[in-house]
């Protein structure tokens, strides 16, 4: 109940700012065209490197979408107020990382036609690269909501976001690069289905405890 | 049936080095006006906030109700409205879908929104966003957020600031409103004159302590002594 009113507050106010979204999808656009620049007109490597750059690309998209996600929270306290009316934090923060994560997969999945044109890295396996996707954009909402959340008090918290995320998700972003790399480059092995695995594992735990601990952060 | 009473004793809360509260002991009793006075930076928000369970005390004691505000915070909070500085709303949504997200967190059917902002003089401008309203429209908004709660105690800091004349005409409403209820109020504010009269109450603070506590009545002659 409480969890559907956050998520339902989460999803409009990021409808009420959807022209952010579209200044983030030219970011990555252009992070993805900038890195096609430093490998330079080598078809080969572009495809064998187009994984990692899809996920370098949404990585430093979603420091922006994450770290904009708690604009609205600071500006009048509304974040305060909801903890005081009482709410749950813990739906807080569940409605508020599930919103990121649906607005990281829509990045994310507007990102892969960018990658197919610039690097010809296509695949038919469709499903399975929204499946790393969905599992891929999991391992950084949950995290980044919580540390957004840490952050958006500070002055330097643009710089401080990326700083504190980009360690702890290492192993998530590591998952979902061999594993979209395999189902773009082939997978004769199969291997892609542990990386699959163990990206979820690495899910189920940032989820888990990032939602414990979120009451914790935001509160004094 | 309202017998939620506050009690404050030896409260103190500092910021870094500096006590913006020390020592502050007082009682309200149930269904009761307690106006608040002080300059500036004399401690009156931040009794508020310690209060309303937002920010925790460095010493003494605070409860509402019998609810300690930092042992059993979420029952405090469950008791307790604030209308703060800081107007706790979204500025990117309508003045009905600010409403709309508190009564959804708060478990209660969004169709009482309607009647709240005729009642705060805010129907006409429902569809606006907050971000287009003025100071004063939100304090309005902010009122009717309080409204919706249906608390047994409301912390009302600076009701009148930003307001016009009909603003305080409509404050000086809801709090008799509120007070015939049995809702118990405390009222941080600068306009002593116009909240002695609503008030049972008064207490002033300087420096972060209490210096004169008595009936509402009297608060003016401590202010011409002062």
């Amino acid at each position: 109940m409480m969890l559907a009113a956050a998520l339902r507050k989460e999803i409009l106010l990021q409808w009420r700012t959807r022209s952010q979204m579209m200044a983030v999808f030219v970011f990555g656009a252009a992070s993805l065209l900038l890195f096609s620049f430093a490998v330079g007109p080598n078809a080969e490597m572009l495809r064998t490197f187009s994984a990692g750059f899809l996920w370098l690309g949404l990585l430093l998209s979603s420091t922006l979408t994450l770290s904009e996600s708690f604009h609205s929270e600071m500006e009048n306290r509304a974040l305060e107020g909801l903890l005081l009316l009482p709410s749950d934090p813990r739906a807080l923060y569940y409605g508020k990382a599930i919103a990121n994560w649906l607005q990281l997969t829509i990045l994310g999945c507007a990102l892969v036609p960018v990658m197919v044109v610039l690097y010809d890295a296509g695949t038919t396996q469709l499903l399975k690269l929204l499946l790393i996707i969905l599992l891929g954009t999991a391992g950084l909402s949950a995290p980044g909501t919580l540390y957004a959340a840490m952050t958006a008090q500070v002055r330097a918290k643009q710089t401080l976001l990326p700083l504190l995320l980009f360690p702890l998700i290492v192993p998530a972003l590591l998952a979902s690069v061999k594993a979209t790399s395999l189902v773009i480059l082939g997978d004769p092995m199969q291997q892609s289905r542990s990386w699959i695995a163990l990206l979820g594992a690495f899910d189920l735990i940032y989820w888990s405890l990032c939602g414990l601990l979120y009451g914790r952060v935001v509160e004094e | 049936m309202n017998d939620v009473a506050i009690d404050v004793e030896r409260l103190a809360r500092r910021y870094g080095r500096r006590w913006a509260l020390s020592d502050i002991t007082f009682h309200v009793p149930p269904a009761t006006v307690m106006m608040v006075a002080g300059r500036n930076g004399a401690g009156k928000s931040t009794l508020f906030r310690v209060l309303s369970t937002a920010i925790r005390p460095d010493a003494g004691k605070a409860s509402i109700g019998g609810f300690d505000v930092v042992r059993h915070r979420e029952d405090v909070r469950k008791l307790t409205a604030m209308l703060s500085h800081q107007n706790y709303l979204y500025d990117s949504l309508t003045a009905k879908e600010n409403l709309q997200v508190a009564a959804d967190h708060l478990g209660l059917r969004r169709n009482g929104v309607g009647a709240l902002l005729e009642q705060v003089a805010l129907n006409s401008r429902a569809d606006d966003p907050v971000s287009t309203f003025s100071a004063g429209m939100r304090k309005r908004l902010s009122f009717a957020r309080i409204l919706l709660q249906e608390p047994r105690v409301v912390l009302l800091d600076e009701p009148y600031g930003a307001l016009d004349p009909p603003g305080f005409d409509l404050v000086d409403r809801v709090i008799r409103d509120l007070k015939s209820r049995g809702t118990t109020i405390l009222m941080a504010t600068h306009n002593w004159e116009r909240s002695s009269k609503l008030s049972d109450m008064a207490l002033v603070l300087e420096a972060g302590r209490v210096v004169w506590q008595g009936a509402a009545g009297e608060v003016m002659e401590h202010e011409v002594k002062g």
